[in-house]
């Protein structure tokens, strides 16, 4: 299921030329006025497929290419309108990047365009007792921690573990699995947070 | 009208008015000095004044009518005439009289203290004058050097503040900036101008390191540089950290020794100001001797210090360790270890000192680059930045918020809606509620910062809503967003979604100027300050005719088969009609022949809709339309 309807027949006029124009486009064919972002999903929005597994260097290049010509600097001396719908698409683009490039974000929109009917609350199990469990030791050993390498140590562990869950997630995805990855993904977010932890405690233990 | 309009074949029109190569100019506004360069087919140069060097001191005197001296001069009056000069002003910029509370005892000036609601005003030669007000006078002298160099007058500017300056210091900025006549293109952060300086001189790839240690603020950010692209990872600093409190540091040492000597029980104003003069020099001096003696003398007394390059690093060093902390912590933010980094940059003045180079050479466990003159990358990178943006250009700057952006909660907390080291432009919203049945008014407090609790963060505005129509507790939904622009601006927009209130709110720092103090200033500072309003709506509104005139060569070229001879005459008619406003300076007659060239090409665009739905309903694609109508 995607929450994107399929735009790519209609036709829709430029705000410049007001000549036809494909909807979703980001520039006219006919003035190439810069038009405002359509409302499309994340991955619509640069182009690719709905994954979890994602080459980064690639998304990189799409975004690089993107934001080169969508980006406000390439606007700075064009009307007032053309800055605004510059700005909307270039926050777009930025929003879209950030959540496609990390493994969090990417699993839990995923599961959104893709859960919609597994999972009606979404995937919040937050109030896993193991977890909670779980989370309570590991703060007091980060408490108790007298120096870096303690600190680094439970880092290190939580890092490790977290290869193996975006591994886990992938492979639940690639099975249509999707209370799996929802599963998967609740972990992935209570090691992210520990990791946030971790790295205040940090800067505490000199 | 007695002029002979030409007729011009649809699609040979010439451009409406040749497109001026209107030069833009990059100011490194910096606490101890500024610096203006311009950049021409990528070739940036430093603009000097009539004495050779490129460095303006960014020290005003202010005479009693309020007129102003900038620079060298300026300096040269510090001791002879302390009550009448301003120095270091970059440091108070966006703050707030609490603000500075703490730095008072430190700060060279008079504050006027009555109102401590709004901007931190000083008291100069009788003179009430806000930050903003001197750091455009500072502004104005860097753009009369530019005009003078460049033979033309520069309107529009690249200005670049520190990386970790708040929304309040980039407001003030660009407010300053409108006091002097510049146009902002762009608000540049310092480390990411001077990558660009280096990074396009070397064609450099991968990550690297700025460190920015200028007279009053830290910055250091992590970039990662791709095929023209600057992408900054993470940024951190501290804007009250710099080579003026290295200078503190000293003078205090010399003024414990001399109080000492003298058996004084205290020091004076005047002391205090030869004392910090002392310190600057014999820092400065230690950079290339190992030691050294100076002399203080105030009040008719005299007393001898010396110090060497070991004791200075003793006084300073804490404060380097505090800068290289802060490396630690972008690097961690950016999840990079130091050995994949592949450069460090130095940037600003105070990277001059030894202990400085010495440490940042350990931390990243590499030489550091100081290839560009550190005074002078900032602007150089600002000036190839204004080309790009006024020239078009191939690199692209993403740069990032350096500090979180949130609103407060319940219990004077705060809840963190755009979290630091994000790419700008961003948009993000939250949803709040409410928590008394029959509320119908919210306040909405927007506070800046990495701690938890509201009154420990900069607090940026404040604003209300109302009209939320009573419901119960807990019913209405307030989506609040906050959209950061690329200049790392902040607008902060609220509705409430079962009704659809909104309230709009350009975020105006608590300590920034109100919009009419800022038109009062505007009115004050400029003579032609009208004629200047006047020059630029008449400005927008050639662009927006441009704008719209191209739109219409390019439609007729793609459909001009669409047209028979008469309607192709009417519209290229009106096109001469609009290029000929647009060529005198009534700004109302473009703006009218700009619209009366929408209303004639309107049928033109609806045959042109219709066309296009109808080849998309047989399956052609509309990207091919253009080929297809030739």
């Amino acid at each position: 299921m995607n929450v994107t309807p399929d735009i790519s027949k209609q036709v829709v006029p430029c705000w410049s030329c007001h000549g036809p124009l494909q909807a979703g486009s980001a520039f006219c064919s006919t003035c190439n006025a810069v038009q405002p972002p359509a409302g499309v999903d994340h991955f619509v929005r640069l182009g690719m497929a709905v994954d979890f597994d994602v080459d980064i260097s690639a998304l990189d290049g799409i975004y690089f290419e993107l934001q080169r010509t969508l980006h406000p600097d390439r606007f700075a001396t064009s009307t007032a309108k053309e800055k605004a719908y510059s700005q909307a698409q270039a926050t777009a683009i930025n929003d879209a990047y950030e959540t496609i490039k990390d493994p969090l974000k990417r699993a839990d929109y995923i599961i959104n365009i893709k859960g919609v009917n597994v999972m009606p609350d979404g995937c919040n199990l937050v109030n896993d007792p193991s977890i909670l469990m779980e989370a309570m030791e590991v703060r007091e050993k980060l408490a108790a921690a007298e120096n870096i390498s303690d600190v680094d140590a439970v880092a290190n562990q939580a890092r490790e573990e977290m290869k193996d869950i975006v591994a886990g997630i992938s492979l639940a995805f690639r099975g249509d699995d999707i209370e799996g990855a929802c599963q998967l993904t609740t972990r992935l977010k209570y090691l992210t947070k520990l990791l946030d932890e971790v790295r205040q405690r940090r800067t505490q233990v000199v | 009208m007695a002029t002979l309009l030409q007729i011009h074949e649809p699609g040979e029109t010439p451009q409406p008015h040749e497109s001026k190569s209107e030069l833009a100019i990059g100011i490194d506004l910096g606490t101890t000095n500024s610096v203006v360069a311009v950049s021409r087919d990528n070739k940036p140069d430093v603009l000097k004044g009539d004495d050779g060097t490129a460095l303006v001191p960014s020290i005003v005197a202010y005479a009693p009518d309020g007129s102003a001296i900038v620079g060298v001069l300026a300096k040269g009056l510090l001791l002879s005439r302390p009550g009448a000069v301003v120095s270091s002003i970059k440091r108070l910029m966006g703050r707030g009289v609490e603000d500075i509370k703490s730095l008072a005892g430190q700060l060279p000036y008079e504050i006027e203290n009555e109102n401590t609601q709004g901007m931190v005003r000083l008291r100069v030669q009788g003179n009430s004058l806000t930050p903003v007000e001197i750091s455009a006078d500072i502004l104005k002298a860097l753009k009369e050097r530019a005009d003078e160099n460049l033979g033309e007058s520069v309107t529009k500017a690249v200005i670049t503040v520190p990386a970790y300056f708040d929304d309040a210091g980039r407001v003030a900025t660009k407010d300053a900036a409108r006091l002097a006549g510049l146009e902002v293109l762009r608000l540049v952060a310092e480390p990411t101008a001077a990558a660009l300086a280096y990074g396009l001189d070397a064609g450099a790839e991968g990550l690297y390191a700025v460190f920015d240690l200028g007279g009053g603020t830290f910055d250091v950010s992590l970039l990662r540089m791709q095929k023209g692209v600057f992408q900054v990872l993470a940024t951190g600093g501290d804007a009250a950290l710099g080579g003026d409190d290295f200078d503190h540091a000293v003078a205090e040492y010399f003024l414990g020794q001399r109080t000492e000597k003298l058996h004084e029980k205290s020091f004076s104003a005047d002391e205090a100001k030869v004392a910090l003069m002392t310190a600057r020099i014999a820092k400065e001096c230690l950079t290339s001797e190992e030691s050294g003696e100076w002399v203080i003398e105030a009040g008719g007394e005299t007393s001898r210090h010396s110090l060497s390059r070991d004791e200075l690093e003793q006084l300073i060093g804490p404060m380097v360790g505090k800068a290289i902390k802060i490396c630690s912590n972008v690097l961690d933010d950016g999840g990079v270890s130091t050995d994949e980094i592949k450069g460090v940059v130095l940037v600003g003045g105070s990277t001059r000192v030894p202990l400085v180079r010495k440490r940042v050479g350990e931390f990243f466990g590499r030489e550091p680059l100081a290839d560009i003159d550190p005074d002078e990358v900032v602007a150089i990178g600002a000036a190839l930045q204004a080309e790009a943006l006024t020239q078009g250009s191939d690199t692209l700057l993403l740069d990032v918020i350096p500090l979180s952006l949130g609103l407060e909660t319940m219990g004077g907390l705060v809840e963190k809606v755009v979290h630091r080291n994000t790419t700008i432009p961003v948009a993000k919203a939250q949803e709040f509620t409410t928590f008394q049945d029959g509320q119908t008014a919210m306040s909405i407090h927007v506070v800046q910062g990495e701690r938890e609790m509201v009154d420990q963060n900069r607090s940026l505005a404040r604003f209300n809503l109302t009209g939320i129509p009573p419901m119960t507790a807990g019913a209405a939904r307030i989506r609040v967003t906050f959209q950061v622009d690329a200049d790392g601006l902040l607008t902060v927009s609220a509705n409430e979604d079962s009704t659809g209130i909104e309230s709009q709110v350009e975020v105006k720092p608590s300590y920034g100027l109100s919009d009419e103090e800022m038109a009062t200033m505007l009115r004050a500072s400029m003579e032609h300050a009208k004629d200047d309003m006047e020059l630029r709506l008449l400005t927008e509104a050639r662009v927006e005719a441009e704008r719209a005139m191209n739109a219409v060569e390019a439609a007729l070229k793609a459909d001009c088969s669409l047209l028979d001879e008469g309607e192709r005459a009417a519209i290229g008619r009106q096109i001469d009609v609009v290029m000929a406003a647009c060529r005198g300076s009534e700004r109302d007659l473009i703006n009218a022949e700009a619209e009366n060239l929408d209303t004639v090409t309107r049928p033109f665009a609806e045959k042109r809709m219709d066309k296009g739905i109808n080849d998309a309903l047989k399956g052609a694609p509309v990207s091919k339309l253009e080929s297809k109508a030739d």
